[in-house]
């Protein structure tokens, strides 16, 4: 059974009187373990798709399966409890927690799903680069060094998926690869599926597969 | 999950321990000046519990002579007759320099004895059989111990403070008084067919129950005002805290969406926000209790004083921690959270997930708050005006109230968004106008402080403006009212002549002051008769009066009515009076009477003594020469063996009248005060929590080439011009409230009506400390704006995202 299921999905966004479709019936499969790059035009919908794949926001029409739980049956409640055990999330923004330190923004997840292993995370925290920092507040991070502290979190439960959108959007290129070159590395161990969503065509040549989002449908 | 969700909520407070201080203190402040009203009504309450017995006796007719004493024989003559009465045999006791007022009492007929039977811890002990017993509050039997007199003194709460009560053999004893008693109480159950009183014991006069209602309910506006005040003290720390909640709900946004997305749902983390808030709260309302005792302890000797002196009732407050007022205050703390954190708490409830440019600038809509508050406002107004225009009564006079500052309150906002708008428009140059639409921006985060700082100067100015007409008029209406130079009590009837004779030849006028207590229309009221005289005539305050009103009281073809009395039975001059049966005299004039609970009459002496012959006539007024007055006392005292307290010049009386009046109002303007500060206070938790939203706006300013000493220049005043703008609306709002408690408030609760006095100079001096009270607030950002360091100001732009 693969980790990911998605079938006739759509979605349109409804402001006032207007519909805005945005995906229109998008089909797609993703394996455990499989990494998959996502491209498409700036308004095609690949934040969109991904929010959806999170379970943090509701479709129309279709399905999405996580490992063969259909998330249209889930409530709210349902939906979270889906997000804590399984997804890791990693954006543009780096969203830490600004009044917790390094390490326990790090540990966040881990402990929010009962799952936290202190070795793994003294692992992370160090191959990430961050055991100097374990004590400081996010804000006292350079831009790099928080998206390594967003990574780690969404790593540290040991999810079976892990969706970026964007992640360096915000950094220099320089950082940007030694980022995203820790991501794929630890997305290796852990084994996790990776889901991410980059402008960069050269970035998403080097995952398992590429697709191309646009007027609503993959490509 | 749960703890680690309330940890990372908690974690936010450690990074902002300054917000937290002020959440908790703004929690504290408002429970602790509503505790401390609770607490000072709560006692005050409970000592009238205490003094119930000694009003039960008040509640019986009484049986009293002329001379003040009344023979054992009279009393067995009265009881061989069939009159069900029981004895009493009253007077004064040193203990320890405390006079203690001592009733011996017949323990087998007394109304009281009930109040004194043994508890179950004494069980089979009688103590009264012992004869050497007894019976006092706490306070009393403390001190009748501690003079150590050998008697057993047993505390029952029952008793009245200051009162000890005793078997009347004992009490005999005690007083040195054999043979003789104080005044017979009348029971409630009376045989038929007794023959008339007047036969059986001629010499006794038949008093009926006094009006100990009347005091109560006295003190019970009092409490009233108290109340009122407390929760309005109450209402201004809630402005704080729903500002520090508010705030840190906003400022926690991003960390709850991540919770959110993380995994946390939407019920969990409201439930956690919840238990996080409650918390907190039971911390403030703790410290809030601690708080309000210390304020109530520091308070209650001038309330005591207050109820002592203006309404007669005996009070001895003693501050004790009641469960009562304890779980009221942590109620009103969890309440007052909740009500605080609603708006938040329903935001987070529908927050959602995904931050969406378009989400935030919905919540955010300035304009449809600005209009809501402005039809609220004027909806709250509308409300208290037809309420006071279409009602009478205590309920509608504090409604009135109440919408009038809460629809002012909401109005506040939208009045100052338009007079700033306005400022705009008249601005020149770019700073200016900056200046200018800056400030209507920060409006929202700073309007919950303006409001309490106008709630606290109206009050300021209302209470105030009360006082000082109340003072103003108290004082002008002693210096009318307390003419004579000296007054005299005697402790007879037969002494009262004897001074009479004595003073005759030696004085400008003797004027008694004589009266009788009856009932008029069922309600107790007592008669004055004067002798016509001119200090009557040039002196006594009048409000209304019928042509030549001296003249027809002299001649008994009218009679004048105090101002409670005009009012509660709809009476003015030219309309009958009955007065006793057969007896009806035009009203001919309306006199003000400050501070008397009861209804008064004046008619001309003679017509008085014909209706009733037995009035006491132990008390004068003496006109003399001012420089004669030490002398006379003095004269007074040696030839008639008087006490120091029986021979009184008017100079102590007024100086004692004004004392017992600043002690009244200094428990309303200790809260007054108390209340500013809060508002001032809650101007600086606004500022120092909206600082973190400051920076981003002054940074690109500053990039601009503004100083940072002239933009903190800039924010210290705009703060004052803030707090001026407030204090302008504060005025009008203040003087309606006044008026409020002048016109309606008093007139329903005490029956007179007082003139309003304007005093400007207190209104400049209020200015200029609510102006101060915000540059005091906005000196501490102020401050930190100067001290900013460059690199600070640049985070700003590297955060930008
Ligand atoms: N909450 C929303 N309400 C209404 N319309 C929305 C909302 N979120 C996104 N849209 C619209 O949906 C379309 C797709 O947006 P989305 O953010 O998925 O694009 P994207 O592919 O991620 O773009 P980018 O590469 O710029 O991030 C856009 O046209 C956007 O305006
Ligand atoms: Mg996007």
């Amino acid at each position: 059974m693969p980790l990911l299921e998605i079938e006739h999905l759509a979605k349109a966004y409804v402001t006032g009187e207007e519909r805005q479709p945005v995906l229109e019936d998008v089909d797609l499969v993703l394996d455990a373990g499989e990494t998959l790059a996502l491209t498409g035009e700036s308004g095609s919908g690949k934040s969109t798709l991904l929010h959806l794949v999170g379970a943090l926001d509701g479709f129309d029409a279709g399905e999405i399966r996580l490992a063969g739980t259909p998330l249209s049956g889930l409530d709210e409640a349902g939906r979270a409890r889906l997000r804590l055990a399984s997804i890791g999330l990693v954006f543009q923004q780096f969203n830490l927690v600004p009044s917790l330190t390094v390490a326990q923004n790090l540990a966040l997840q881990a402990r929010m799903a009962g799952r936290a292993d202190p070795d793994w995370l003294a692992e992370l925290g160090q191959r990430l680069g961050l055991s100097r920092f374990a004590d400081r507040y996010p804000q006292q991070l350079s831009g790099g060094q928080q998206q390594r502290v967003a990574i780690g979190r969404a790593l540290a439960a040991r999810p079976p998926l892990l969706l970026a959108d964007e992640p360096t959007g915000n950094l220099d290129e320089t950082t940007s690869d030694r980022v995203l070159e820790l991501m794929l590395e630890l997305v290796d161990d852990t084994g996790a599926a990776l889901f991410l969503v980059t402008h960069s065509r050269q970035l998403a040549g080097r995952l398992d597969r590429h697709l191309h989002l646009s007027r609503g449908r993959i490509a | 999950m749960n703890g680690v969700a309330l940890a990372t909520l908690l974690s936010h407070w450690r990074r902002h321990p300054l917000q937290l201080f002020t959440l908790i203190t703004g929690l504290a402040l408002a429970t602790g000046l509503w505790t401390a009203v609770q607490a000072i009504n709560a006692e005050a309450r409970a000592s009238y519990a205490e003094a119930e017995a000694q009003l039960a006796a008040g509640r019986q007719a009484l049986l009293v002579a002329r001379d003040g004493t009344i023979p054992v024989d009279q009393y067995v003559t009265l009881r061989r007759a069939g009159w069900r009465v029981s004895p009493v045999l009253e007077g004064e006791v040193e203990y320890n320099g405390a006079a203690v007022t001592l009733l011996g009492i017949d323990p087998l007929t007394s109304p009281l004895a009930r109040h004194l039977a043994p508890t179950d811890g004494e069980a089979g002990l009688d103590p009264l059989a012992a004869r050497r017993t007894l019976f006092a509050g706490p306070a009393t039997a403390e001190r009748i111990r501690s003079a150590g007199t050998g008697l057993q003194v047993v505390v029952r709460d029952a008793v009245a403070p200051g009162t000890a009560i005793a078997d009347i053999g004992l009490a005999e004893t005690l007083l040195d008084r054999p043979g003789t008693l104080s005044h017979l109480v009348v029971l409630s159950a009376q045989p038929r067919g007794r023959p008339p009183l007047d036969a059986v014991a001629p010499g006794l006069t038949r008093i009926e129950a006094s009006g100990a209602h009347d005091a109560r309910r006295l003190t019970r506006s009092f409490h009233l005002n108290l109340t009122a005040l407390g929760l309005l003290s109450f209402a201004v720390g809630l402005f704080i805290v729903q500002g520090t909640v508010g705030l840190a709900f906003e400022q926690r946004r991003g960390m709850f969406r991540t919770l959110r997305a993380i995994g946390l749902p939407a019920r969990r983390l409201l439930a956690i926000a919840l238990a996080e808030l409650l918390a907190l709260a039971l911390l403030g309302g703790a410290l809030g209790i601690a708080l309000g005792y210390a304020i109530a302890a520091a308070l209650v000797p001038d309330v005591a004083a207050t109820l002592r002196g203006l309404y007669g009732a005996a009070v001895d407050i003693g501050l004790a921690l009641r469960p009562g007022w304890i779980a009221a205050g942590l109620g009103m703390a969890l309440l007052g959270t909740l009500l605080a954190a609603a708006q938040g708490l329903w935001r987070l409830r529908r927050l959602p997930v995904l931050a969406t440019a378009r989400a935030e600038a919905a919540t955010r809509s300035n304009a449809t708050t600005l209009r809501f508050q402005a039809l609220a406002g004027l909806a709250s107004l509308g409300l208290a005006g037809s309420v006071i225009a279409g009602l009478d009564g205590l309920v509608a006079g504090f409604v009135f109230v109440a919408g009038l500052l809460l629809g002012a309150a909401l109005l506040l906002p939208p009045a100052l968004a338009g007079m700033l708008a306005l400022g705009a428009r008249l601005a020149r140059g770019p700073v200016a106008q900056w200046a200018w639409a800056d400030t209507r921006e920060q409006l929202p985060g700073l309007s919950l402080a303006l409001m309490a700082l106008l709630l606290a100067l109206a009050a300021n100015i209302g209470v105030g403006t009360m006082v000082s007409s109340f003072k103003q008029t108290f004082t002008g209406w002693l210096d009318q009212r307390l003419v004579s130079e000296l007054y005299v009590t005697a402790e007879t009837d037969a002494q009262g002549q004897a001074i009479h004779d004595w003073l005759e030849p030696r004085v400008d006028a003797v004027l008694p002051i004589r009266h009788a207590d009856t009932r008029i229309d069922g309600r107790p009221a007592a008669i004055y008769g004067i002798v016509d005289h001119e200090t009557y005539r040039r002196h006594w305050p009048l409000l209304a009066s019928a042509p030549r009103v001296w003249d027809r009281v002299a001649t008994a073809e009218g009679a004048l009515i105090n101002e409670q009395f005009a009012r509660r039975a709809g009476l003015a001059p030219g309309d009958a009076l009955p007065l006793a049966p057969g007896w009806r005299l035009p009203v001919v004039g309306v006199y003000s009477d400050y501070g008397n609970p009861d209804r008064q009459v004046i008619v001309a002496l003679d017509a008085l003594l014909e209706r009733f012959p037995g009035v006491a006539n132990r008390q004068f007024g003496v006109r003399v020469a001012p420089d004669r007055v030490e002398t006379l006392a003095a004269g007074l005292r040696d030839r008639f063996g008087l006490p120091a307290r029986s021979v009184i010049d008017q100079a102590a009386v007024k100086a004692h009248s004004l004392a017992i009046f600043d002690k009244t109002f200094l428990v309303t303007g200790a809260l007054n005060v108390l209340t500013l500060g809060v508002a001032g206070f809650a101007i600086l938790t606004s500022l120092l929590t909206l600082w973190t939203m400051r920076l981003p706006r002054l940074a690109p300013l500053w990039a601009l080439g503004l100083t940072r000493p002239r933009l903190a220049a800039m924010e210290l005043l705009r703060s004052v011009a803030l707090a001026g703008l407030t204090f302008l609306l504060a005025l009008p709002l203040g003087l309606s409230l006044a008026w409020a408690l002048l016109a309606i408030i008093n007139v329903e609760a005490f029956g007179w009506r007082l003139p309003m006095f304007l005093f400007p100079g207190d209104w400049l001096t209020l200015g200029a400390l609510a102006l101060l009270a915000a540059a005091l607030a906005a000196a501490l950002p102020a401050w930190r704006l100067y001290r900013t360091p460059p690199a600070e100001l640049l985070e700003v732009f590297a955060d930008e995202r």
